[in-house]
């Protein structure tokens, strides 16, 4: 077991490195670049200005060393630009060159600072994570037990009316993305178009307080994409299970069904939709940045596309750190949390 | 003129009787479905006479009841076109109105699957699909989609205005406006969006661009994924190692920070999308030239003119694709360069198969592991057959099934990405009619005007589902034999 563990955090740690060097690159490309010294500095700049722009704050090194300081495994640059004044990377926070530190790269928890939303990159991604996590835990509060509930109902009886309509309603469901979904959801529920305007259409107010009124579409529009999809694979698996030997035994002794179901049946149908639910969480990323955008709730979703469509270079990269640790995380706590459920592989 | 009401005059006689019988439906389920917790299962009882008969009870009733409403309702649904498709626009409203342009779609429907039904026994797969009501609902939603985009597209059938062509006085106007300029399709069946462009029209050729990106696009991910997920799984070893692990790479990558990485004016004028696309677009020619040549190369005759041939042509196809004007790719001459794609579509292309390779190439490796334990693998290895003609010729054909029922899912999903894509306003221009840019158009006044990302969303939700629902049947299907 701890082998295992050892061996999927040593695979993570070289996706994370692999994935954070190519977003590195994609945004450090010389036209992003440029883009960044004219708005940074200014608009009108000429090429021969761009470039020593660039190369007095250390944009013109070669990518390894740019990374390995961004990361912080390489002392951080210090430059006399070509107009006399002397620059080092670490020395942005009103620290002089002389006291500033050699490293300070995301291991020393140094993020960089985003030049659209004028705040330090930790605090933007802690404040807006938390935002999220609000979202995503209500989500999690819908989605999971909705889904689980209505895999095992059509599960239970595989081939019955239930089985049927909930199978339709299921994908129905995955067959709706959320951009469709959350546009049909506050033209009916949020307008008075078609005499219903019973919740809010944005969620900007549901950062400081959030309540049924202002929170209920946004949760719901991402729950019922995820859900449909948990909700198959819990019916595959309960499907299975009730075909299984030892509930025909159970059937035969005399068992009841509602005892066959809740005692029998549902903790080894429940195995399988744990790793579904786990890597569920890459795709409820997708849908918190479309929800996040679509109802303007300004968490970490809304935050990765004001940094990729302004070119922020370090929010972006700190966002991409965040999200491919999310969807790793979440990949070896469904490989951890397989082998813990699962008896015939935990014993052996 | 008047504007036109949903279902014009004869909505005043058929409404209320609609109204009653979808309630009586939607009453008829859920009663059943209730039903089905407690009432006794339905069982068949043997007569003296050898015939069997169904014992009904509740939940016997509950179903013939309802399958006559359903079918009340479905009558009444046809009534409605046919109302549409006689009677004038003012006659048969809105809903009678696009019955009738949507016509010419109508027949095609008709047509094929009265052909199809007719002649199901010798058509194998496809036809089986017409034993399953749920395949031939998925079917007919997705058909409707392509006639509707070939009708449009090719002999500018359907769409009642240009989607471009912006008439004064009709922005944001309401659905069965009329138009007041002559010479044109006398209303907007669905209302003017915010640049007082026609909803409807746009809708129809907002589809055009699906139905002409989402499956070349999933075909291309495919062949990726097949030429690298069989060696993958065939071989095993350090290879598949090396290729999971970049496979790996790519799924744990957000998608919607891939898109906003590749698609962004400043990445493509790097050319990354090019570079990329020369890379993608080579897997067909690998795998088209491997299969061939794994296949006849003990028929030299035959082999080598047919390879030159074939070839020539993917290869002629590959060069004019990635070769470009104004990107980073030029190096054709222009009278060799057969064709230059518009370079949004072409990014949005390579997008869209560089997310999708990684899960097809998941999915063959699998099935290749599967597969290749076979005895018919093992006899054809004693036969002496190379290795290429067992993972083409052998182990692809036995992957069929599941394949089939991916690639109908993976074109639904490929329409998501493609919305996505347009729902945050990468890739194509912003005028495009299609359906993610039109509903981010229509988002952004949504609270005040309803109308126009309706009609979109509801025409990407019905696409999907259709191959969702098609997917379903062909998955039963292929499972039945």
């Amino acid at each position: 077991m701890a082998r295992m563990i050892f061996r999927s955090l040593g695979w993570m740690v070289a996706t994370a490195l692999c994935l954070t060097f190519i977003v590195f690159w994609l945004t450090n490309l010389s036209p992003n670049l440029e883009k960044l010294a004219k708005t940074q500095g200014n608009a009108r700049m000429a090429d021969e200005e761009v470039i020593s722009w660039l190369d007095n704050r250390g944009y013109s090194q070669p990518l390894l060393v740019k990374y390995g300081e961004w990361l912080g495994v390489l002392p951080g640059y210090v430059i006399e630009g070509s107009d006399g004044e002397l620059r080092a990377r670490c020395s942005t926070r009103g620290l002089t060159i002389d006291d500033a530190p050699a490293f300070c790269g995301v291991l020393q928890g140094n993020w960089g600072f985003s030049t659209v939303l004028r705040d330090d990159v930790s605090t933007i991604i802690t404040t807006r994570l938390g935002l999220t996590g609000k979202l995503m835990f209500w989500v999690m509060m819908v989605m999971v037990p909705g889904a689980l509930i209505m895999g095992i109902l059509a599960g239970m009886r595989e081939g019955s009316r239930l089985d049927r309509s909930l199978s339709t309603v299921s994908i129905l469901t995955t067959a709706t993305p959320e951009y469709v979904s959350g546009v049909v959801f506050i033209a009916v529920f949020a307008t008075s178009t078609f005499g219903m305007n019973w919740f809010r259409g944005t969620a900007t107010s549901a950062m400081d307080d959030a309540n049924f009124n202002n929170f209920f579409l946004p949760v719901i529009t991402i729950a019922l994409y995820g859900m449909g999809y948990i909700a198959r694979m819990t019916r595959a698996s309960m499907t299975e299970v009730m075909t299984a030997q030892y509930i025909r035994t159970a059937r035969l002794k005399g068992v009841s069904f509602r005892n066959i179901v809740l005692k029998h049946a549902l903790r080894n149908a429940l195995i399988a939709p744990f790793t579904v639910i786990m890597l569920q969480f890459p795709w409820l990323l997708n849908g918190v940045v479309i929800v996040e955008t679509l109802f303007n709730y300004k968490g970490f979703g809304w935050t990765l596309v004001q940094a990729a469509s302004n070119n922020d270079i370090e929010l972006l990269l700190g966002v991409s750190v965040v999200s491919v640790f999310v969807v790793l995380i979440t990949q070896l706590l469904s490989d951890i949390g397989y082998v813990f459920l699962n008896p015939r592989i935990r014993i052996s | 003129m008047e504007p036109l009401s949903w279902t014009g005059a004869l909505g005043a006689v058929l409404n209320p009787v609609v109204i009653i019988t979808v309630s009586v439906l939607a009453i008829t389920v859920l009663a059943q479905i209730m039903a089905g917790f407690f009432a006794p299962a339905v069982t068949l009882q043997s007569n003296t006479d050898g015939t069997l008969m169904a014992r009904g009870g509740l939940l016997g009733r509950l179903e013939t009841a309802l399958k006559w409403t359903f079918v009340l309702n479905l009558c009444l649904a046809v009534v409605y076109l046919l109302g549409g498709i006689i009677l004038s626009y003012q006659g048969a409203g809105i809903l009678g109105g696009m019955a009738r342009r949507l016509l010419p779609v109508w027949i095609a429907l008709i047509v094929t699957f009265a052909v199809s039904i007719r002649f199901k026994r010798g058509l194998g797969l496809y036809g089986k699909l017409f034993d399953s009501t749920v395949g031939m609902i998925g079917f007919g939603l997705v058909m409707f989609w392509v006639y509707a985009a070939i009708l449009s597209g090719l002999f500018d059938m359907i769409s009642t205005h240009d989607p471009l062509r912006q008439i004064s006085g009709l922005k944001n106007k309401l659905p069965g406006v009329p138009v007041p300029e002559d010479g044109l399709f006398p209303y907007y069946l669905l209302g003017g969006d915010n640049l007082a462009r026609d909803v409807f029209s746009r809708m129809i050729e907002g589809s055009q661009i699906v139905i002409a990106i989402a499956p070349l696009a999933t075909v291309f991910a495919f062949m990726v994924g097949i030429t690298v997920g069989l060696p993958a799984g065939f071989y095993g070893g350090k290879l598949d190692v090396a290729l999971t692990f970049l496979a790996n790479l790519i799924l744990a990558f957000p998608v919607i920070l891939l898109f906003y990485l590749l698609v962004t004016p400043e990445i493509v004028a790097t050319g990354i999308p090019s570079y990329m696309a020369a890379v993608l677009f080579i897997f067909p020619i690998v795998f088209f030239g491997v299969l061939l040549n794994s296949r006849y190369y003990t028929q030299p005759a035959k082999r080598t003119p047919l390879l030159i041939v074939v070839m020539a042509v993917l290869g002629w196809l590959y060069l004019s694709l990635i070769s470009q004007d104004g990107t980073a790719l030029t190096f054709l001459p222009g009278w060799l360069d057969g064709f230059d794609i518009n370079p949004g579509i072409l990014v949005v292309f390579v997008s869209v198969v560089f997310v999708n390779a990684p899960t097809v190439f998941r999915i063959v490796r699998g099935l290749t592991m599967d597969i290749k334990t076979r005895d018919y693998v093992a006899a054809a290895q004693t036969r002496g057959e190379g290795a290429w003609y067992i993972m083409l010729w052998e182990i692809l054909p036995n992957a069929r099934g599941p394949l089939i029922v991916d690639f109908c899912l993976r074109i639904g999903y490929t329409t998501i990405l493609l919305g996505t894509l347009g729902f945050f306003g990468l890739g194509l221009p912003p005028e495009s009619p299609d359906w993610g840019s039109t509903i981010n158009e229509g988002r952004k006044l949504l609270l005040i005007f309803v109308h126009p990302p309706l009609p979109p969303a509801l025409a990407l939700l019905s696409l999907v589902l259709g191959l969702n629902l098609l997917a379903d049947g062909l998955r039963e299907e292929s499972l039945r034999d």
